[in-house]
Formats: C-alpha cells, sequence, structure tokens
C-alpha cells in the first residue's frame, strides 16, 4: 500500500491558505505589520502604564484566589505571632494569610501594589508628555479625555484597592472617605448611608468594594485602555518635526518585527523591575498596621502617593463653614470644598483643556507633528503652573513628615502651603514663560549666528569677540538664512561633528566612525562635505 | 530629500506584478508596504553577517537569555527549596521574599534585555514613511453616509407618523427606570433609621440605665485609674460597644489638672455646659468632626488634641473649640458622674452630634 506523501515544508502554507480562505485576513494582517510607528524614547511612557497594567491584572487574579472579602470578626490564629489572638474581620485576616501563609503570596500582593503605583505614576507622565507637546490637539481630543478619566478611574481602583485589606492604615482611610461623601450637600447622608448600608461602617463595604475593585473598575479600565490604543492605532501616532516629516505622513520605522520586539523586550524590563521592587521593597505592611479600629490612629498616616495631593488641600482648607439658617439649620462642612469641589474642577479643566486651547487660539486644524514645549510658551507655563500646584499639595500631604523630619512647627507647614498655593503656581507660569521665550530666542540666535565654538580671538584694535560657527551660508548682514523647523538647534560644536564622533573600543577601535549623528528614524543625512576650517567669526559676530 | 520626491512619485504608479520571476523577497515586502502607502526610504543592516561584531551581539544576546533560564531556575529552587513559612525573629525565610524578587526580576531583566538587544542591534534600521491621508475623506463618501441615514430616518417615517416616536419614548423611559430601580432601590438606605445620626453607643438603656466608660478589654474605669494630666480612650459598656459597630462612640476621657480643670470648667458654664465634667475629668468624643479620624495625640503641656489625618487641633480647656486646621466644629462632650460604684458613667448621650459634619445636621 502506497502512503500519501505528506509534505511538510509546504503545510504552513495550505494552513495559512486555508485560514485566509475563511477569514480574508491576509490584506488587514499586512496593514498591521506594514503599519509605520514614529520612534522616540518619550512615546514609552504610556506603554509603562500598560504593562504595568497587564502586571495589575496577572498578580491581582492571583491574589483574588486567597481574599476573603469579608468583614465577619474572626480570631486570628496564624503564623504572625504578634497578632495571635487579636478579633478582626475575616479581609484583614486572610490579607494576613496571604502574607505568612501562602507561599510566594507576599511577593504577589507586594508586586500588585507597586504596580499600582507605577500606573498611576506612568499616567501622570505619559499625560505630561502629551500635554506639553501638545500631542491632545485635534484629532486627538478624545484620546485625551480618555486618558484623563484613566487617571481618575485608576485613582479609584488604588483607592478601593487598598482599602480592601481592611488594616488599621486603610480603615482611616476609609474613614475620610465616608466623611467626604458625607460632606455632599443635600444627599450626603443618604449618599453614605446607601454606599456603606448604613452607618459607617457597616459590614459589607468591603464586600461592596471588592466587587467593584476587582470587576467593575478593571472592566471600564480595559475597556477605555483598549479604546485608547485602538485610537491611537487608527489615527496614528504623532510625531516630532524633522526632515522629511510632514503633518501628512509617519516616519518611522514598521511596527514588526523591530518595534515590536523593542516592545516586548520593554514589557519584560516592566515587568522584572516591578518584580523587583516586589521582592526588594517593602510596601504597605499591613501586619503592622493591625485590624481597623475607629479609634486607633497613628502619626503619619499617608494614602498612596496619587491621592496625597487630596489629602493635601484637605489639609490645607481653612475651616469654613457655610451654615444656612433655614429651620432647623443646613450646613456646608469645609471638607466639601478641597475633596468634591476640587476635583470636580480638576476633571472639567482637564478634558476641557483641548477644546479651552483651540477656541483661544481659534485653531481647529489638524496636528500631527507635536511642538516643543518652548515653542508654546503660554500652554507650558499653565502646565508648570498646574504641576506647581500639584506638587504643593502632594507636598501638604506629607506636612506632618516633613515637619516631623526637618523639624518644622507643623502649623508654619500648613500656612506655608496655604500661601504656596497661592503665590507658587503664579511664580511657576511667569518664570516658565521667560524661559521659554528665552530658549527661543537662543534658538534664533544660533539660527542666525552660528554656534559659539568657545574660541576667542582678539582683534588688532584689542577688541576680543567669540568665534561662531555659521550653520548655513550668510548674507551680507552675517546673519543665516535657515527658518526655525520647530526641532533641535544644534548648539555645541560636537553636535556639528567638530570634534569626530566617538569611536568605541577601549585600546583599538571595533566598529568604523559612523557616518554622521543622526537621531534615530531620520533619513540619513547626506554625506558630509571636507570640513573647512572655521572661519573668523568677526564678520557674523554683531 | 530625494527619497521623499520618489515617494510622492509613487501615487499614480502601477502595482507590481509579485510572480514577476526574479524578484527578491525584499522587493515583495517593499511592494506590499508600496501599498500601504509606505515608503520604504532607507533600509540597513547595522551589522554585517560574520563580523565579530554580530557574533560578540549573538553572545551577547545568548547570555542573556542563559542567564534568564539560569536566575529562573533558581527562582523555581528558592521557591519550593527555601524555608517560607513565617517564624518570629531573624530567621533565614526573611529572606524568601526578597529572593524571590531577585531571581523574578533578573529573570524577566535578562529576557527583556535579551529582546531589546536583539531587536535594536542585530536587526536592520528602517526609515519608512506612510501617509496619513489627512484630510483625504472624499466629500461625496460623508455625503452618500449622511443620505443614506436621512433616508433610513425617512423609511421609518418617524415625521410622518409622530404617534410611533412619542409612544416609543413614552414606553422606553419606564423600562429604562425600570433597570435602574433594582439597583438603587436596593441600594438605598435611610440615614436617619433609629436616629442613628444623631445618637451613639452611651444613649442611656431602656429604663434611663445610664452607661459605664468602659475600657478597651471592657473593665470599667474609676477616677484614680488616670493619673492628673493622663488620658484614656473609653467605650460605652455595652454590648460591642468596644468593637467598630459603634465606631462614633470612643471617646477620650481627660484627667485635667487642677488650673486646667478649673479653666475648663469655666469655658464649660459659658455654654452651658456646666455639668458634664466630674472633678477634673472631662471627656470628649474622640472621633473628629473634620473627616472622621480618631483624634488621639493629646499634647498634655499645651492641653490640645491633634488629629493626626489632618491636623486640626482643638484646645481641650475651651470646649474642644477646634483652633487650627480644617476643622469646623468643637468636639463634643459627653456629660459624666461616678455611679454609687465608683465608676464612671455617661450622664446621658452626647447632646451634639459626633463625628463629620453633613448637610441637615442642626
Amino acid at each position: 500500500m502506497k502512503r500519501r506523501k505528506f509534505d511538510l515544508a509546504a503545510a504552513p502554507g495550505k494552513a495559512a491558505a486555508g485560514l485566509d480562505d475563511r477569514f480574508r485576513a491576509a490584506t488587514p494582517l499586512r496593514h498591521v505589520l506594514n503599519k509605520v510607528f514614529p520612534d522616540h524614547w518619550s512615546f514609552l511612557l504610556g506603554e509603562i502604564a500598560l504593562f504595568s497594567f497587564i502586571v495589575l491584572l496577572l498578580t491581582g487574579t492571583f491574589l483574588t484566589f486567597f481574599f476573603e472579602p469579608s468583614m465577619t470578626e474572626v480570631v486570628y490564629n496564624g503564623s504572625y505571632a504578634p497578632l495571635r489572638g487579636t478579633p478582626m474581620s475575616a479581609a484583614y485576616a486572610s490579607s494576613l494569610n496571604l502574607s505568612f501563609e501562602v507561599r510566594g503570596g507576599l511577593i504577589m500582593r507586594q508586586m500588585h501594589h507597586w504596580a499600582a503605583l507605577l500606573f498611576m505614576a506612568a499616567i501622570v507622565v505619559h499625560m505630561l508628555r502629551i500635554f506639553f507637546t501638545g500631542a491632545f490637539r485635534k484629532p486627538r481630543e478624545t484620546n485625551w479625555i480618555i486618558g484623563s478619566l484613566l487617571f481618575w478611574i485608576g485613582f479609584l481602583a488604588g483607592f478601593t484597592g487598598y482599602s480592601l485589606p481592611d488594616d488599621g492604615l486603610s480603615g482611616t482611610g476609609l474613614r475620610i472617605a465616608s466623611a467626604i461623601m458625607l460632606s455632599i450637600p443635600v444627599i450626603g447622608s443618604w449618599l453614605t448611608s446607601s454606599i456603606f448600608g448604613g452607618e459607617f461602617p457597616g459590614t459589607i463595604i468591603i464586600s461592596r468594594f471588592f466587587i467593584a475593585h476587582v470587576l467593575l473598575i478593571p472592566a471600564l479600565l480595559l475597556a477605555l485602555i483598549s479604546v485608547h490604543v485602538g485610537l491611537v492605532f487608527t489615527q496614528k501616532h504623532t510625531q516630532w518635526p524633522g526632515p522629511g516629516r510632514t503633518n501628512g505622513n509617519v516616519v518611522g520605522e514598521r511596527m514588526f518585527p523591530r518595534y515590536a520586539i523593542k516592545q516586548g523586550g520593554f514589557f519584560m524590563i516592566v515587568f522584572g523591575v516591578i518584580a523587583l521592587m516586589g521582592g526588594l521593597f517593602q510596601i504597605n505592611p499591613i501586619w503592622l498596621f493591625g485590624p481597623y479600629e475607629a479609634w486607633v490612629v497613628s502619626a503619619a498616616s499617608q494614602p498612596d502617593w496619587y491621592v496625597m495631593f487630596l489629602d493635601g488641600s484637605t489639609r490645607l482648607m481653612p475651616a469654613w463653614q457655610i451654615t444656612i439658617p433655614l429651620g432647623d439649620g443646613y450646613v456646608i462642612p469645609p471638607l466639601f470644598w478641597p475633596t468634591v469641589v476640587l476635583p470636580g474642577i480638576l476633571v472639567g479643566l482637564s478634558t476641557l483643556y483641548p477644546f479651552l486651547e483651540a477656541r483661544h487660539l481659534k485653531d481647529y486644524r489638524t496636528h500631527n507633528l507635536l511642538q516643543r514645549p518652548r515653542d508654546v510658551p503660554a500652554r507650558t507655563a499653565a502646565g508648570a503652573m498646574a504641576l506647581a500646584f500639584y506638587l504643593v499639595l502632594t507636598l501638604s500631604g506629607a506636612n506632618d513628615v516633613i515637619a516631623d523630619k526637618f523639624q518644622i512647627s507643623l502649623n508654619a507647614m500648613t500656612w506655608a502651603g496655604r500661601v504656596g498655593l497661592l503665590i507658587l503656581p503664579p511664580l511657576a507660569y511667569y518664570v516658565t514663560y521667560r524661559l521659554c521665550l528665552g530658549l527661543q530666542q537662543h534658538d534664533r540666535e544660533v539660527l542666525a549666528h552660528g554656534v559659539e565654538t568657545g574660541i576667542i580671538r582678539r582683534m588688532p584694535d584689542g577688541r576680543f569677540v567669540e568665534v561662531h560657527q555659521p550653520l548655513s551660508a550668510q548674507d551680507h548682514d552675517g546673519h543665516g538664512a535657515l527658518e526655525y523647523t520647530g526641532w533641535v538647534v544644534p548648539k555645541k560644536m560636537n553636535r556639528l561633528g567638530a570634534l569626530g564622533p566617538a569611536i568605541r573600543g577601549f585600546f583599538y577601535p571595533i566598529e568604523k566612525p559612523a557616518e554622521a549623528p543622526v537621531s534615530p528614524g531620520h533619513p540619513p543625512v547626506e554625506p558630509r562635505p571636507e570640513r573647512e576650517e572655521i572661519t573668523s567669526g568677526s564678520e557674523s559676530h554683531r | 530629500m530625494s527619497t521623499h520626491t520618489e515617494h510622492q512619485a509613487q501615487q499614480g504608479r502601477e502595482p507590481l506584478d509579485v510572480n514577476t520571476p526574479g524578484l527578491t523577497r525584499f522587493d515583495i515586502v517593499r511592494e506590499g508596504a508600496r501599498r500601504d502607502d509606505i515608503e520604504i526610504v532607507h533600509y540597513e543592516p547595522q551589522v554585517v553577517p560574520g563580523t565579530k561584531a554580530e557574533r560578540r551581539l549573538v553572545r551577547l544576546v545568548a547570555w542573556l537569555f542563559l542567564l534568564s533560564g539560569l536566575v529562573g531556575t533558581a527562582f523555581l529552587v528558592i521557591y519550593i527549596w527555601w524555608p517560607w513559612e513565617y517564624a518570629p525573629g531573624r530567621g533565614s525565610d526573611k529572606w524568601y521574599n526578597p529572593l524571590l524578587g531577585v531571581t523574578l526580576g533578573l529573570s524577566l531583566l535578562g529576557i527583556g534585555f535579551g529582546i531589546l538587544t536583539w531587536g535594536k542591534k542585530l536587526l536592520p534600521k528602517e526609515v519608512s514613511i506612510q501617509d496619513r491621508h489627512e484630510g483625504q475623506v472624499p466629500e461625496d463618501e460623508r455625503s452618500i453616509t449622511g443620505q443614506t441615514m436621512l433616508y433610513m430616518a425617512d423609511e421609518m417615517g418617524v415625521k410622518r407618523r409622530p404617534l410611533l416616536g412619542i409612544s416609543l419614548l413614552a414606553g422606553l423611559v419606564p423600562v429604562g427606570a425600570v433597570a435602574a430601580a433594582p439597583l438603587v432601590g436596593g441600594l438605598i438606605s435611610n440615614p436617619h433609621k433609629n436616629n442613628q445620626m444623631f445618637t451613639t453607643g452611651f444613649a442611656p438603656a431602656e429604663g434611663g440605665q445610664k452607661i459605664r466608660l468602659v475600657r478597651e478589654d471592657g473593665r470599667p474605669v474609676r477616677p484614680a485609674d488616670i493619673s492628673s494630666g493622663g488620658q484614656l480612650t473609653v467605650f460605652p459598656g455595652i454590648e460591642n460597644g468596644i468593637s467598630n459597630r459603634h465606631a462614633d462612640s470612643p471617646t477620650l476621657l481627660i484627667h485635667l489638672r487642677d488650673e486646667d480643670a478649673k479653666e475648663s470648667r469655666q469655658a464649660n458654664e459659658r455654654v452651658g455646659h456646666g455639668d458634664y465634667m466630674w472633678g477634673n475629668y472631662a471627656a470628649f468624643s474622640k472621633i473628629c468632626t473634620h473627616a472622621g479620624c480618631p483624634a488621639s495625640l493629646f499634647e498634655q503641656q499645651t492641653n490640645r488634641l491633634l488629629c493626626p489625618c489632618h491636623q486640626s487641633q482643638f484646645l481641650i480647656t475651651d470646649n474642644a473649640r477646634p483652633v487650627f486646621g480644617p476643622a469646623s466644629r468643637r468636639l463634643p462632650q459627653l456629660p459624666i458622674e461616678v455611679d454609687s460604684e465608683g465608676f464612671f458613667v455617661a450622664k446621658s448621650d452626647y447632646t451634639e452630634t459626633v463625628g463629620p459634619d453633613f448637610w441637615e445636621r442642626p
């Protein structure tokens, strides 16, 4: 009997053809494989958030296998001796067991927490990059809004997450959260009582936070992140201005294989750094805090870093209570303003910013080229102002620790924060604005007169002048003809290749000198003409 | 740039027949890219095959991968055999978590840097330019879609048959509310059930039985238990009085020094609380009127009580008036006395609302 021959080499091709017959995937797949991405280090900040989120999903799923979201009172009888015999909630006891009884549970818990902190940090830094480079402009306003919503939803995810262990520290945070909800006029007490199922703390809040933390919020995050990344994909990434780059094209490299491989490596590195942090740096040692009891608190009770700005605003708020003398009298407590109104304003301002700016500048065109922060001084200064505001609040969230460590009066710290909150942002605006103008001026100067060489020449009449290396042919006034194109202007001689490219290899060269310094993603520069001797800059210098 | 003008010239180009004999694979790749409006303008290998530089890079990447495997194995060995169960003191179990972190981290970093080196250094560098087709949506495409949608609206005929639209709306609004009703109805909880926001565990029991002040362990408190200038956290001596079920009841019992007690009594009398203290003892709610943290840092010298959450400070000798920070309301005072057996009791419940402020607090 003759066996039918099976051609192994043709099998993948046949399988692929079979798949394409059914799914018509060849053309769309090629689009994806070929898609061009511009490359710049700052484009990777958002990826850190994405990769941290993946780590969060992985470690978080592990944690759910062992965590018991219940406030039933149990008596701890685990291996952590100092707490043995203590009555506590089942949630806290199972969190302790996760740390002591589950093999490898502690590293998972710590990685989860560090990944959450990294997630929020990456979101903030990524947002700053988007803001300062104008990447939020049309057509990307939607993605900006989704991004800022992701910050607030991440904030909620973080808060519900660190409340779950029901330890002494997080319980205090929960208490403050209940007071914040309580402070909302008219509906406050109804809202709080509905969420907590009665008076604080009740017996249900941990289970409700649990389902929010492991299902509702992650689902929302996942959905928004998918839309966010999907929009980056379909709208195509922005790029910096540069040779060959226009508003109508993308200059970079195709997604596969090099770009994708670099992303994969980067993910592994983010994952590895989180693992190192989870193993080496202790975070949230809940066994030291004890179970939550309404009457126990310790000094230096700080929330996670991304909540600290709200803690700070609460601390700085003067005790201004509004009393409404109707009937029995109604109250708007001072807590309402820094914890409900302020975040509301921040959400509104941040989501609306792209539209406000477009309206102000009457600029409704599509922008795919990024702007250097110095070229838009008003926006950069506004960003610096927001940053100063945020930093004062965040530092004020730790003002008791600062007062303690630096031996400053606590009240002085509070007053410094109150005054600083009003004075520093406008100051940051002014200083940043001037810095931007100064940098712009210097760019223009270099384009017109050339790069400072550091060579001082003494003229026959005794004057000293610095020799400048012009960047282009000059007119009779000694001015260069180069236009500023929105990209880096070389300001040092070795940027022009004056010192010769560095050659690798300690004792003998292991590579031939590079042709000319090009930044990655640029089309190569034309071969350099023979280097001319630097001419005297006496004419070019006025 | 010459390459770029070439790219512009591609616009009206004939597609290449990929079955032409003699085409290299790269030619086909370039043709595919062109069909996606991508021009590969620069493509150059970073390392020449067979050179020392290539072998060095290959060795480096291989080492990184192998290191990764080695450290990964170490992780498994540690995970399985290292003593991991918690024991008090400085045992080797304290090294378990750091060792797991280091091995896991290094193995992942090994893979990461290996892949990165592979991609960054060994793969050819390229510069490609893709067209964005910005503003190239043909006007008539938009028009066609718009007209299609308008035609669909016409087909539905809502304009001609307004009753349909109105009745649909009238029918659907309650159905939408039906979806929300169980959620709202199930969650909603009356905050004023049993007057719970205005009462604490110190409310006298039925029959007027006064509630004792007890310690954390449930023992009642005698005046002699607190030395002058000292303070003690006390709870209502009822069932679960110490637990979180009575989270608004923790109270600070303070034994003031003679001078301070005199000042406090005067302050008490000013607000009509003349009989709230017992001797030199005063009791104030420990729950901060700002955000509900326990205001628990008592500074004996100044008689100030500090809340560590937001640094509100209350002057105990002046009816616990807020003197600094964001709190706007003084800490409620618990009227106390000593019963026939010599233990502290609450004369009545708090006469002011305990805990953080809210809208309808009278």
